[in-house]
């Protein structure tokens, strides 16, 4: 098929099974879909479009066939964003499975491995949350202590995970756990998968400074893991920790880009207005929206540049933490901008007009995005070694 | 469009890249020691011209070489690499306008531009800020008279041929008039080592057939003068500040204090990360300025306009950051960051501020 076949199919597919209600901004936790073995959809609308991109396996457009993906070439991948983007299409589906674990598996996973979770993460199925920081490891992740003591054909898994994102909604863990103590700091670490529901797993959520708690601390008392659920080698895990970390963070990026689909300068049209020439009436506020709108078309730009150059398949490593870093850095840009435009309302906190204080929580919550997925001086940190090739 | 080069492009690169070697940053030092008049290297201009630099924009049909302006900023990054002058930027540029919107009469001077190394400059609105133009022409019998003035108009002084804009009953038009004796020159050395002139023009006479296009192109002539330009320009700025960082971090790499490399200075290592990112997002809005140039695709206004505004921002903060990280020896007239860092504040101003750009695009955005 062309490409020009293939862009009028997805326009057709779109067109026949997003509806309306899912191309509106996403404001309330409901109007996100994360899959998983207690999932509810919202609404026939959510799980019509959900069900349609799953089926497709256009929830992962480029991951092999093989496994249930969409099996798409990158240019058509490319034409599906687009066309996504063009809609404000929702995504039909949000998962960690998609965005960190899925790549570590296809390129660390056995065969049987793959078999056995890809086809759950693309359909939804599984709801994956990351243990990676713990209380003494947050950017020194490598310096972990959960510790996985053999006994015979399972580990026995003992220590705490914290900051771990919806670990109260999730069916299983991808947990970095140390099985060697007596070696260098990162070549002790495995990688190993943890059934939530297993006897010894608890958690307990975290509130943030946004109000909400989608964070946890996670303990693991005498927790029972079989051997097979080890990624990679054991022993090896870093080089696999790593490896899903850059794309975290390309995929923290994307989200950054995804959220820019409405220019700050209408939010500020609306709600400072324009003198007779069409000009935004506080000139001081727009020269910095003029600033970061440029700043957001060239980063943008940048993420499909990088996205052309890298031949396929090929890692993303390094540049991976130049996007999270300006990414996460220009969407906390953005939401002091936006509370600035919104005004009075911007503060609010409660109630139904204001979505439950949308505005105020999302800004709190955009301070966490520099934190999250290794901290701006962390990629700081890595750009500087691992691009530019500055001395330790 | 791609982002990536095309073969062809990349020969073109590479081919400007060994050309501009022989003319490198020492090459402006010499021209401005010896008070040079004319302010770049004639032999280099012959060079440019050989290869048939200022036909880039033209059509084969017309003698050129049709690169396109992607094409053309490559040239332009590899000028800005090299801080080297000349007036291809202008001569390319107007010899575009020429072979677009000329009359048959213009057309034929085109092979004297392309082959024979005649040189253009162009002269836009009165000021880098772009306000309303001080030169008015007004008709007298089968002439037109220019009157008014122009600032900053660069390599005037050598030049052959002016294009300018002009008020004709308070409506914009362009007109490309000879240098002749009856134009006032008057030029100043700039910061960057380079000649710029204020024009007067006392009653000029001018014939009909200066007129470029027809009345209805006149406004499509202004736009694709100040998008090009401009975009040009942010490749020469994606150039200079690409050169003075890799510079920077090569000095990190080399400079010894406290018994450590000073690269190793985590202060350091993360305003050059920081920078590093910077450009990799004027890299990309550049490309898509000149792309979106060769598409014809009228976002191509706002995308240069953000193009300039961004290439001026961050060519300041590289070519400041690699002053400061350099330290003492930055400040030195010996060492060669200063010499970008006075190229990038003029090129910033060239055809439009930083503020006129970013103003221009919230314009065209509708705020
Ligand atoms: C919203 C949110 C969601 C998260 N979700 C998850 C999750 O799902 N799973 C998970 O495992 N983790 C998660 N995290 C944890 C996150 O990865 C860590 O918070 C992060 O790596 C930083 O670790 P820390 O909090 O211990 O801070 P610290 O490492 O203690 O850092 C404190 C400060 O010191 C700075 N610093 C530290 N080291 C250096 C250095 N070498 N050079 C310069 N500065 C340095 C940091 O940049 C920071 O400013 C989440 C965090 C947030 C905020």
């Amino acid at each position: 098929m062309s490409l020009e076949d293939f862009r009028k199919e997805v326009i057709d597919f779109i067109e026949a099974n997003c509806a309306e209600s899912m191309r509106q901004p996403m404001v309330k936790e409901s109007d996100t879909y994360w899959g998983g073995r207690n999932a509810t959809f919202q609404n026939e609308d959510q799980e019509r479009w959900f069900t349609a991109m799953a089926e497709r396996g256009w929830t992962t457009p480029t991951w092999p066939k093989e496994y249930g993906g969409g099996g798409l070439s990158k240019a058509e991948a490319k034409i599906l964003k687009q066309e996504m983007d063009k809609r404000k299409c929702r995504p039909p589906l949000l998962s960690f499975g998609i965005w960190m674990l899925g790549p570590a598996l296809l390129q660390f996973g056995s065969e049987e491995q793959r078999q056995q979770y890809l086809p759950d993460i693309i359909q939804g199925k599984t709801r994956w949350c990351q243990g990676y920081s713990e209380p003494g490891a947050g950017s020194d992740l490598a310096g972990l202590q959960t510790s996985a003591i053999s006994d015979g054909d399972h580990y026995i898994v003992n220590g705490q995970k914290v900051w771990t994102s919806y670990g109260d909604k999730a069916d299983m863990i991808f947990a970095l756990v140390r099985t060697d103590q007596s070696v260098k700091k990162q070549m002790g670490i495995t990688f190993l998968l943890v059934d939530m529901d297993t006897e010894g797993v608890s958690t307990q959520p975290i509130k943030l400074i946004s109000g909400k708690s989608p964070f946890c601390e996670t303990f693991f008392d005498n927790v029972r893991v079989p051997k097979a659920n080890v990624i990679g080698e054991e022993n090896a895990g870093w080089t696999v920790a790593k490896y899903l970390l850059t794309h975290e963070r390309s995929a923290i990026s994307s989200a950054v880009d995804a959220d820019m689909l409405t220019p700050l300068s209408y939010y500020a049209k609306n709600s400072i207005g324009v003198d007779e020439t069409g000009v935004l009436k506080d000139s001081i506020l727009r020269s910095d929206i003029v600033e970061w709108e440029i700043d957001a078309a060239a980063f943008k730009f940048t993420l499909e540049r990088i996205n052309e150059e890298m031949k396929a398949g090929q890692a993303i490593g390094a540049k991976s933490s130049f996007m999270k870093y300006y990414g996460s850095e220009l969407n906390k840009r953005k939401y002091e901008l936006r509370l600035q435009v919104e005004g009075a309302d911007g503060l609010v906190w409660d109630g139904e007009r204001t979505n439950e204080g949308k505005v105020a929580r999302q800004f709190c919550r955009t301070k966490g995005n520099s934190i999250e997925g290794g901290t701006s001086e962390v990629q700081l940190n890595i750009i500087s070694k691992h691009i530019l090739g500055l001395p330790s | 469009m791609a982002y990536v080069l095309t073969e062809e492009q990349q020969m073109l690169s590479d081919s400007a890249r060994d050309l501009f070697k022989a003319a490198p940053v020492a090459l402006v030092r010499e021209l401005r020691d010896q008070d040079n008049e004319v302010g770049y290297s004639q032999d280099l201009w012959k060079e440019m011209v050989e290869m048939g630099l200022n036909g880039l924009l033209v059509s084969e049909e017309n003698g050129g070489m049709d690169f396109g302006w992607r094409g053309m900023g490559v040239i332009l990054e590899e000028c800005g690499r090299t801080l080297s002058n000349s007036p291809v930027l202008t001569t390319a540029v107007a010899a575009h306008i020429i072979d677009r919107y000329g009359s048959e009469e213009q057309k034929a001077m085109l092979t004297e531009i392309i082959t024979g190394g005649k040189s253009i400059t162009i002269a836009l609105r009165s000021t880098s800020r772009m306000s309303a133009d001080e030169c008015i022409v007004t008709a007298d019998g089968d002439h037109y008279l220019l009157s008014g003035t122009k600032q900053m108009v660069a390599n005037a002084n050598t030049a052959d041929y002016i294009l300018l804009s002009a008020l004709s009953d308070g409506v914009e038009q362009y007109y490309l008039i000879e240098n002749s004796d009856a134009v006032q020159v008057e030029t100043e050395r700039y910061m960057d080592s380079r000649m710029y002139s204020r024009l007067s023009f006392d009653s000029v006479k001018l014939s009909q057939s200066a007129l470029v296009g027809v009345a209805k192109a006149q406004r499509a002539i202004a736009t694709t003068l100040i998008s090009g330009l401009n975009a040009l320009l942010s490749a020469e700025l994606l150039g200079l500040m690409t050169e003075a960082f890799e510079r920077t971090v090569g000095y990190l790499k080399e400079r010894r204090q406290f018994g450590v490399l000073i690269g190793s200075f985590q202060a350091l290592q993360h305003r050059a990360a920081d920078l590093y990112s910077e450009i990799e997002l004027v890299k990309s809005i550049v490309i898509k300025a000149l792309d979106a140039l060769d598409d014809g695709d009228p976002i191509a206004t706002a995308y240069c306009s953000m193009a300039k505004a961004k290439a001026s921002k961050i060519a300041q903060l590289a070519t400041n950051e690699g002053v400061q990280m350099y330290g003492g020896i930055g400040m030195t007239d010996d060492e060669e960051i200063g010499f970008f860092m006075k190229r990038a504040r003029v090129a910033a101003e060239q055809f439009g501020s930083m503020s006129y750009h970013a103003d221009r695009f919230a314009r065209l955005s509708s705020y």
